[in-house]
């Protein structure tokens, strides 16, 4: 028997399981239209390989990894692509991202796959297949897998985790692939385990769920690797990557660091399974299990397409109810409200909750923090979550930082607790984005500044070289003079006078022409320009102070 | 004594030394404080600060020959920095030097441009592409949206589009949510 540690803090929500994993994984019928998001993944969209009008098959890639951190996007079925275009997404935003809309012939028609013989195949060589297969972490992060299946030549990995906990609230997707599909997924962890070549591999799932245990501990005793599959105790956030370690293990990662810097990669179950079926049968990742649940008539797992709005799964679930408000992506306590239930299944998309007022009351008003600290007891990564409010709120993001704000995992037990019902991580969610623009803000201007005194020393150096050119020249110039023994060399000086002169008087005389049409606003923003470019002109011909004669010097 | 006149001596001459070395090994180029308030000042280089650049102004305001509050693309944040960094009262945006505008990048019309080049000499970092008699086209990445290539254009090609807001550059709103009344 494994020793198990534990987590600080945690909480536990009403688990609302039972309405969606008492049904099989139900396949969904092709919907009309498919609408496959090119950035369904950490790092950069992919670049669309398709224009409307082409014809694609079924596991084609219509989307290419674009640089390192990126995953390639497929065709969910054969059909006509419809568009390349902007289209709500699934995003907290709200805000359309670049789509390709593709319209099913019915057909199905596969392109041709192959399965890979990885135990031959060159390690880089396999990884670029996982890549180009779209194989990304399905536990929500969509971090590209085939960079977490790259080992360290550092350090050694001791521990592979598979994470099965499944710890929020509705979600069964996880549940219910491990019940239904637990060999394909040791098939997949045979993968990962060729990779990476951990000295153990343990399957952690929460003990709210003894079907899938026994499922996977059967599958396990098929399988030649000794993989160890540990039931850990039901605590949300008890599937989060660092809280699972943390208590299979007892090994925390360092706030800067990575879990592989103690030794410990993790990957979620579905991920397993989704490289199975890239490497054993050459086949992308078009596809997921999705739980539809809450206010819907018959809550259910489908295993959906990629691309699939979300209106279309909700129906086969039996269709919302009347008063169904809201369409939740993800879990209660880390997810996100959908713009519209029209936008399409990611590969993120582990579950839809409908909502109703019923099922998730509006949060009463917000009142102010008493310092209970019950935000500290609850808080899984340690934190002070009540000061990393305050700092959050007075836009002091520099203090936050200095209390660990992006060791926040953004679990949400701290609101949750919270008996002044204050939305505290949406502070530092907003406290996070924050730093994050400021830190790209300061790389752009850090850019401007090299790239503008880059320029002010490429003028300075042509200015040198155009004036030792003329020296030059006018050396020489006055030698054949002299050897050719003109005589008239005052009037040859007074006519150059004169030239410089009529180009002087040209230059004086030269307006720009095509102002002429223009609107008045427009006149007077280019007036104010010129006079910023006038004064800018005077200050360059202005000799600087030196730098030295300023300040303290 | 006399032992002790060498050691004396032998000391300074040795310490003396150390320090020479010092002075020349970690001689500090620039003046410290131009760099740091040059590190609050956005880069924009666009001179409505008054002075050819981020770098003069930064010197100036270091010498105390300018106000901190003369930059507009900083905005009050900007102030705020410089405010805390000098040790002096912030003030508000000094309006005489332009209005702060949401971010922006210079567009070339491709169409109607004549390849001129004279956005490309008017540009502080150098983020135009092209060569004379060729279509120009902004490098939006680089552009700082400093405006001064938009008067030298003779066929009045370029305009400023601000930055949309996308997904890669969406951020989470500051919450807002209604306190509870006191009643």
């Amino acid at each position: 028997m494994r020793t198990l540690h534990t987590f600080n803090g945690g909480v536990h929500p009403a688990q609302h399981k039972d309405e969606s994993n008492r049904h099989a994984i139900a396949p969904v019928p092709l919907p009309p239209l498919l609408t496959i998001p090119l950035h369904q993944h950490i790092g950069n969209s992919a670049i669309p390989l398709v224009k409307p009008g082409d014809h694609v098959l079924k596991g084609q890639m219509i989307g290419q990894a674009d640089g390192y951190v990126s995953a390639a996007v497929h065709a969910s079925t054969s059909g006509t692509v419809r568009a390349v275009e902007m289209h709500a997404m699934p995003h907290p935003s709200g805000l359309p991202d670049l789509c390709i809309t593709l319209e099913p012939d019915g057909e199905e028609r596969r392109i041709e796959h192959g399965a890979l013989d990885y135990r031959e195949m060159d390690p880089s060589a396999l990884r670029n297949r996982l890549r180009d297969a779209g194989v990304v972490g399905l536990g929500g992060a969509v971090f590209p897998s085939f960079i977490k299946l790259n080992p360290s030549s550092k350090q050694k990995l001791q521990t592979l985790i598979l994470n099965g906990a499944e710890c929020e609230p509705w979600i069964t997707c996880d549940d219910m692939l491990m019940r239904e599909r637990a060999g394909e997924i040791i098939k997949g962890i045979e993968v990962m385990a060729f990779m990476l070549r951990p000295e153990e591999i343990l399957v952690g799932i929460e003990d709210n769920k003894p079907e899938a245990i026994a499922a996977m501990r059967a599958a396990c005793a098929q399988s030649s690797l000794p993989i160890e599959v540990v039931a850990v105790p039901t605590i949300y956030p008890g599937g989060g990557a660092k809280q699972l370690i943390k208590v299979l293990t007892g090994k925390e990662p360092p706030s800067d660091g990575r879990s592989t810097d103690i030794g410990v990669q993790c990957f979620n179950v579905a991920t397993a399974y989704t490289i199975h079926r890239a490497v054993n049968f050459g086949e992308p990742v078009i596809s997921r299990i999705v739980t539809i649940t809450g206010n819907v008539a018959q809550p259910q797992n489908f295993e959906a397409l990629i691309g699939t709005p979300v209106e279309h799964l909700v129906a086969l679930a039996g269709g919302a109810k009347s008063n169904t408000n809201d369409y939740i992506m993800g879990g209660p306590m880390m997810g996100h409200s959908l713009p519209s239930p029209q936008v399409p299944v990611v590969k993120a998309t582990n579950c839809i909750i409908a909502g109703s007022p019923a099922l998730f009351q509006p949060a009463p008003p917000a009142m102010p923090c008493i310092r209970c600290s019950r935000c500290a007891e609850a808080c899984p990564a340690e934190l002070q979550p009540m000061d990393l409010y305050w700092f959050a709120r007075g836009k002091n993001f520099g203090k936050a930082q200095e209390y660990s704000l992006f060791d926040c995992i953004e679990c949400g037990c701290c609101t949750y607790v919270c008996p002044s019902n204050i939305p505290l991580v949406q502070y530092y969610r907003f406290a996070k984005s924050e730093i994050w623009a400021r830190e790209k803000e300061k790389e752009a201007a850090d850019l401007a500044r090299e790239r503008h005194e880059f320029r002010q020393f490429r003028l300075e150096r042509d200015k040198q070289e155009r004036a030792e050119k003329l020296a030059q020249k006018a050396a020489s110039k006055i030698e054949t003079l002299a050897a050719s023994g003109e005589p008239d060399m005052d009037a040859k000086k007074a006519s150059i006078l004169a030239a410089v002169e009529r180009a002087k008087a040209k230059k004086a005389g030269i307006t720009p022409q095509n102002v002429d049409n223009l609107p008045p606003e427009k006149l007077k923003e280019i007036a104010e320009i010129e006079a910023r470019r006038a004064k800018l002109r005077q200050a360059a011909h202005q000799p600087m102070p030196t730098e030295s004669s300023g300040g303290e010097g | 004594m006399l032992s002790a006149l060498l050691v004396i001596s032998g000391l300074a001459v040795v310490l003396g030394a150390v320090l020479g070395y010092a002075s020349i090994k970690f001689r500090v180029k620039e003046n410290p404080l131009v760099e740091k308030i040059d590190a609050i000042l956005p880069q924009t280089q666009c001179g409505q600060c008054g002075f050819p650049g981020c770098k003069p102004y930064a010197t100036a305001i270091a010498a105390g020959e300018a106000d901190i509050n003369q930059c507009p693309p900083g905005g009050e944040e900007g102030i705020q920095k410089l405010a805390e960094l000098l040790g002096v009262e912030a003030k508000p945006l000094n309006a005489e030097h332009g209005e702060p505008k949401p971010k922006s990048v210079a567009v070339i019309d491709e169409q109607v441009c004549i390849g001129c080049t004279l956005c490309i000499q008017a540009c502080p970092v150098d983020a135009i592409l092209g060569a004379a008699k060729q279509m120009h086209t902004v490098i939006a990445v680089e552009c700082t949206g400093c405006e001064l290539c938009v008067p030298p254009c003779p066929v009045d090609c370029i305009s400023m589009q601000p930055i949309p807001e996308e997904i890669g550059n969406w951020k989470w709103k500051y919450p807002v949510y209604s306190l509870k009344a006191a009643s």
